[in-house]
């Protein structure tokens, strides 16, 4: 086995993902610590365009793949398996996207390799230790993996994206791929429907979680976004449980906003919701539990009953 | 004749205050519950199978005695009839790697014969994400991640999968995939019903079988890990926040005045 990190580079609808730059960071920082070379893969659309692209300081070399124009989970999996074949990496490297976790947990069955998902840091000696979350961000662990060789996932936005212009060698690689044996295709993609409102271009949103219990309790911070002349958001149950229409979710399979002012009502602060708010330019957060990690990113907070302290918030601004 | 497997998970929720003992939460701080997402993936093969009167739904859970009651919960939602896996191999060991589980539920898969597995994207608890997927791999069956739409007709009349699967930004992939398949089910598929009370009197009467590894003809080797949590702790808090401290009314009044400050509300 080689010490070198192979990382699996994302793309969707012709741009590459930040994920992909966020990729050579961690797999730069990885192959440092094992002594060995940064190989990126490149797997389908415009291959020769997206491997320039990512070329960037510390690269070493770049496989493409042409193969597709968009994502193929058993594409992917034959992909990274003859690559992995051919370079004997000790680590993969993948990003815990939705495309990530399609392809990700098949890759490591097939090569027969541990696997971690959703790193937000790790080191290398040896072996793998990661660092990850669990219980909705509440605590963080290390997980340690006996094996000389891994697969791993890494969440997005926690390492930089890599810059500057590298000198790694581009090539493309062949694999034999049997189009007549792939088990899924690939149709299209649709957008999540417009609706009344976008969220995303108001200044001030008032944004409800799991905290309100119940949906006849939507009313009372419908009552408050009035009164503050705001719109109304949610965090994703609500919109799941059909209390909000899908158009008022903020998160990674909602929507991005970066309001003035964003107040999180009841709402934990989950990754994926925080993704869709962090940009927002002055965080409120009102919930009972101090722990809750949207505290982390608050600029302002009260810890405390959101059915006392929303009512008391509506007469300061209607009394 | 149609058969889907439904795997679920009781997880484990955090009380606000907690306190870690070793590489766990202390038990007093938790409470126990059926994973969020399997909640959808139980309701997703629930409606399939009340569109025929040959088409079984079975779950499956790795789980000491304790989850029997959250299994209950599934079997009075309209399952069938439930397995339970458990072994003294298993208690030691903390279930984190994907691989041992994947050798487990593989030799269900094969026992079981469905046409269908459905699982939550992830447990809300270790929020790994991976079973399913890796799962597929290992049985052979086609798979989609992360799916928040399925034509029941097309599963019924044309033996696919046709799925929408949930990619970031408000955007869906349409994919189709051949039976059989896993499907990883995500929230806000479908509208989870609630038990009702005959169901859950019917779920009283319902098998649940439990099996040990030897019943899978596995030995304490296939659940060997080699992915360990060595360490939990508290993040140290990245916070700068202003709290407000005070009573409901105090604390709305200073947070209304920084409110007004940045001009919200204003006429
Ligand atoms: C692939 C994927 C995509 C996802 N995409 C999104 C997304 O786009 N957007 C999104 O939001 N989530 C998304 N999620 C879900 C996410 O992981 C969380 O489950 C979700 O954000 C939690 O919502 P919440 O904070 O409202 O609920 P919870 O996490 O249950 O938090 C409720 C909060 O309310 C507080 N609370 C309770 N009672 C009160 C009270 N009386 N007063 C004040 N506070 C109270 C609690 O302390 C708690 O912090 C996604 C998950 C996955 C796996």
């Amino acid at each position: 086995m080689s010490s070198d990190v192979l990382a699996v580079t994302e793309h969707r609808r012709g741009g590459l993902r930040d994920v992909s730059y966020e990729l050579v960071t961690a797999g730069r920082e990885l192959a440092d610590e094992a002594g060995g070379d940064l190989h990126l893969a490149v797997i389908g659309g415009d291959v020769e365009a997206f491997a320039e692209d990512v070329n960037r300081k510390g690269v070493d070399y770049v496989h493409t793949v042409d193969r597709g124009e968009e994502f193929n989970h058993d594409v992917y999996v034959r992909a990274v398996e003859a690559l992995h074949a051919e370079l004997d990496p000790a680590v993969v490297l993948m990003p815990n996207s939705v495309n990530g976790l399609d392809y990700a947990p098949a890759v490591a069955n097939a090569l027969d390799l541990p696997l971690v998902t959703d790193a937000v840091a790790f080191e290398w000696d040896g072996a793998l230790a990661a660092t990850r979350e669990m219980y909705n961000s509440k605590v963080e662990t290390t997980v340690e993996v006996d094996a000389e060789a891994v697969a791993v996932t890494i969440r997005g936005g926690e390492w930089p994206g890599a810059e500057g212009t590298g000198d790694a060698e581009i090539a493309p690689f062949d694999v034999e791929i049997d189009e007549d044996a792939l088990g899924s295709r690939v149709i299209g993609f649709e957008e999540a429907g417009g609706g009344d409102v976008d969220i995303s271009e108001a200044d001030v949103l008032v944004s409800v979680g799991r905290g309100i219990e119940e949906e006849e309790n939507i009313e009372l911070v419908q009552e408050l976004a009035d009164a503050l002349d705001a719109t109304l958001s949610a965090s994703r149950p609500i919109v799941d449980n059909g209390w909000l229409p899908k158009n008022r979710q903020v998160g990674q399979s909602g929507k991005v906003v970066t309001p003035k002012v964003y107040l999180a009502i009841g709402i934990s602060g989950a990754v994926q919701h925080v993704a869709g708010m962090k940009g927002s330019e002055t965080i409120v957060a009102i919930n009972t539990d101090s722990n809750a990690p949207i505290f982390d990113i608050a600029d302002y907070g009260i810890v405390g009953d959101l059915f006392e302290v929303v009512p008391a918030l509506i007469d300061e601004f209607e009394g | 004749m149609m058969k889907v497997l439904v795997t679920v998970k009781e997880v484990a929720e955090v009380e606000e205050d907690f306190e870690i003992e070793g590489t766990g939460i202390a038990d007093r701080y938790l409470e126990y519950d059926l994973n969020e997402w399997d909640d959808y993936a139980v309701e997703e093969a629930v409606q399939i199978a009340e569109t025929g009167d040959d088409i079984e739904v079975v779950s499956v859970t790795i789980g000491p005695e304790r989850c029997e009651e959250t299994i209950r919960m599934a079997l009075a939602k309209g399952v069938d009839r439930a397995i339970r896996v458990w072994d003294d191999a298993l208690a030691e060991t903390d279930l984190l790697d994907v691989a041992a589980k994947t050798r487990i539920l593989r030799a269900v898969v094969e026992a079981e014969e469905p046409d269908l597995v459905f699982t939550g994207v992830q447990a809300g608890d270790d929020s790994f994400g991976a079973t399913g997927v890796s799962l597929a791999d290992a049985v052979g069956f086609e798979w989609a991640a992360v799916v928040n739409d399925l034509d029941v007709d097309a599963v019924l009349d044309e033996s696919v999968a046709r799925v929408h699967r949930e990619l970031e930004g408000g955007v869906d992939e349409v994919t189709e995939v051949d039976l059989p398949a896993v499907l990883t089910i995500q929230t806000g598929i479908n509208e989870p019903r609630y038990a009702s009370l005959r169901g859950i009197r019917q779920a009283q009467r319902k098998e649940i079988a439990e099996k040990h590894l030897a019943d899978l003809g596995l030995d304490a080797e296939a659940v060997e890990t080699d992915v360990r949590l060595t360490e939990m702790y508290e993040p140290e808090s990245e916070s700068d926040a202003t709290i407000f401290e005070g009573s409901a009314e105090e604390t709305a009044a200073q947070l209304a005045q920084v409110l007004r400050e940045k001009g919200v509300g204003a006429e």
